[in-house]
């Protein structure tokens, strides 16, 4: 059992607060992102989790065990650097198999490792190279082949793909996504491509700013963001916010009318931008299009909605000019409000 | 622009080309006639007086067991000394500093230093009388006793010449990214695994440049052992230094010269072929 619990991790470097005050729940086999701008302490918690650097306070139990203060080495994980940490004086092989050498496996298993992990990641035909011979994207996968070879009970990956055109990361992020649920590992990725958090996850942890925003299935995340930053995080193009007047709880947007969480003052609109449809104006919202662009599979409108800024998305059939005013009708279902000052979104209508 | 003028980076090493003509290879060339000449004619006399002279197998002997006595026990002690400066987070460069201080004093003095320790009358014997060890003051640089001797050149040796060794394998380890080390620890390498699998080999630039200089300097020692030893330890460049000096004969000590280049060359030859760098297995 390889559940991960990590209990209110705080870390600061001098004086300055790396993270402060982190908790997740990970389930045995559960594949969690952290997904989060850069910078804002996804590559600290990954080390701390692994042991290579100390937290500052909180606990970190690993298969109900606590491993504050054991080596990286007795934590039973594997590791995807986010610079690869290839050794540069071993052959591509010889790095696949430097776990299971560290393990003193015999040869024949060690060879068939090193093979299976080598076709996984296309990097067969390098194995008696030298990595600096390879290009970035090329060590990162030997990087993942390392990991993966030894067959971890828990797999941490910093940015394991980054380094991949578009078309070899959608393939890899398949493949990876299989092996690892088949072998049941236990497994944190660190990304900031919300695309990928999204197409592998089970959940995604939305990390800013040194603390956990909010931890959801992709849908959740997706559809009802905690607070205004996941909300702009998450999507492309991200949530739109709309700060809209509260008359005797109801927001009007044109005819239409919506119970809203709030008696009075403002509250703001979390609108997903393909969740409007084209309506007469005066119907629902009326957005002033600055900019109309068919993108093929979809059109994408940039302006203003209540002399606010919006992007939305209708299908690729619509036609609008720019400058055109269009009315948008809103699904209910689909919005999500928040509060003006704090940003926090109140919870989701039942 | 560079690509018009090609000329130029050879015009601007020029001067440095010309500098090393004239004040190396020249006296090089006359030295290495001096040696194998006579009177305008080439012989090998000189050879001969060189190497039918009474100390002539004693200073060879003595020069080779203080190198391979000194050289290791450098590079031991320089890794050491610099893994642990590594491990350090604050005060680094002042024991770094502190460490450092015997390059800046010229071998003579550093002999000087430790004559004032072995001397009959030095601290070395204050002290063990003073704890009772000894009856009387003890002879330690005598013709007698070549063994303390031996290893009174020894240490003061390594005082004065592990610092370069340390500076060259601290640059060096400097070089390695701590993710190298840290994905070894994370696949269950030992400290011991990672500093042999992983740091030993990704220093290997620096461990061959300072194996080469400490070696080659370490042929050459001379006024450590004059210091401390006199003519008790013959060495090859102090038995030149006698033939040009006391013996006034430029030709013999035009000979050890020559040796001792020979003997350099080959050590650094077998350093390079023993402690190959790779520039593919590099970072
Ligand atoms: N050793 C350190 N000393 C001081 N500050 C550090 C150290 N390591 C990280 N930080 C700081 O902690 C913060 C979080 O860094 P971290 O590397 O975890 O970010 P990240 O989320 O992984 O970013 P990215 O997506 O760019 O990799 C940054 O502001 C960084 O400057
Ligand atoms: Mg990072």
């Amino acid at each position: 059992m390889a559940n991960i619990v990590i209990d209110n991790i705080k870390k600061s470097f001098g004086a300055f607060q790396a993270l402060k005050g982190v908790s997740l729940t990970i389930k045995d086999g559960e594949f969690v992102s952290l997904l989060g701008p850069s910078g804002c302490g996804k590559t600290t918690l990954l080390r701390i989790i692994a042991g290579l650097e100390t937290s500052t306070s909180g606990d970190i139990r690993i298969g109900d065990k606590s491993v504050i203060g054991l080596p990286p080495k007795d934590r039973g994980l594997a590791m995807v650097f986010q610079n690869y940490a290839v050794f540069p004086h071993m052959t591509v092989y010889e790095n696949v198999a430097f776990g299971l050498r560290m393990q003193k496996a015999d040869d024949a298993r060690v060879k068939k490792q090193v093979e299976k992990a080598a076709g996984l990641l296309h990097i067969e035909a390098y194995l008696d190279r030298y990595p600096n011979k390879l290009s970035g994207g090329q060590r990162q996968r030997v990087a993942v082949a390392r990991a993966l070879a030894v067959e971890p009970g828990v797999l941490l990956m910093d940015e394991p793909l980054s380094n991949l055109d578009a078309l070899l990361r959608l393939e890899m992020r398949t493949e990876l996504k299989t092996v690892l649920q088949e072998a049941g590992t236990t497994t944190i990725y660190v990304t900031h491509d919300q695309t990928e958090a999204m197409g592998l996850s089970d959940r995604i942890a939305v990390v800013h700013d040194g603390r956990i925003e909010q931890v959801g299935t992709p849908v959740e995340v997706y559809n009802h963001p905690a607070t205004r930053f996941v909300g702009g995080f998450i999507g492309n193009p991200p949530m739109n916010f709309i700060t809209m007047p509260v008359t005797n709880g109801q927001v009007a947007a044109g005819s239409q009318r919506f119970a809203v969480p709030a008696q009075g003052g403002e509250i703001v609109l979390g609108l997903r931008g393909e969740t409007v449809e084209r309506a007469p104006t005066g119907q629902g919202l009326d957005m002033e299009v600055r900019v109309a662009e068919p993108m093929g599979s979809h059109l994408l409108l940039t302006g203003s909605i209540l002399g606010q800024p919006a992007r939305v998305i209708l299908p690729a059939t619509e036609t609008v000019k720019n400058g055109e005013t269009v009315g948008l009708a809103l699904d209910p279902k689909r919005l999500t409000w928040l509060s003006p000052e704090s940003g926090v979104s109140y919870p989701a209508a039942a | 622009m560079t690509q018009s003028r090609p000329w130029i980076p050879y015009a601007l090493i020029l001067p440095s080309v010309v500098f090393l003509g004239l004040l190396f290879i020249v006296p090089l060339v006359q030295t290495i006639w001096l040696a194998v000449s006579d009177n305008g004619t080439p012989s090998l006399a000189n050879m001969t007086t060189m190497v039918s002279d009474l100390n002539f197998g004693r200073s060879v002997l003595n020069t080779f067991l203080l190198t391979l006595a000194v050289v290791p026990i450098q590079i031991v002690m320089a890794l050491t000394m610099g893994s642990m400066v590594a491990k350090m987070n604050g005060g680094r460069e002042t024991i770094l500093w502190i460490w450092t201080i015997p390059l800046g004093i010229s071998d003579l003095a550093a002999g000087m230093v430790w004559l004032s320790i072995l001397q009959n009358t030095g601290y070395l014997n204050s002290i063990l009388f003073g704890m009772g060890l000894i009856e009387r003051q003890t002879a330690w640089l005598t013709y007698q006793t070549p063994v303390a001797l031996f290893i009174g050149i020894a240490i003061a040796e390594i005082w004065r010449g592990t610092a370069i060794v340390m500076i060259i394998i601290v640059a060096g380890l400097n070089q390695v990214p701590k993710e190298f080390k840290e994905a070894a620890e994370i696949f269950g390498a030992s400290p011991w695994t990672r500093f042999t699998r992983i740091t030993l080999p990704l220093i290997r630039p620096a461990l061959q440049s300072a194996l080469i200089l400490r070696t080659v300097l370490a042929f050459e020692v001379f006024a450590v052992v004059y210091a401390l030893g006199g003519r008790n330890f013959p060495v090859l460049v102090g038995e030149a230094y006698n033939w040009q000096n006391q013996n006034q004969n430029y030709g013999v000590a035009a000979a050890y010269a020559v040796l001792i280049m020979v003997i350099s060359l080959a050590a650094t030859l077998v350093y390079l072929k023993v402690v190959k760098v790779d520039p593919e297995r590099l970072p």
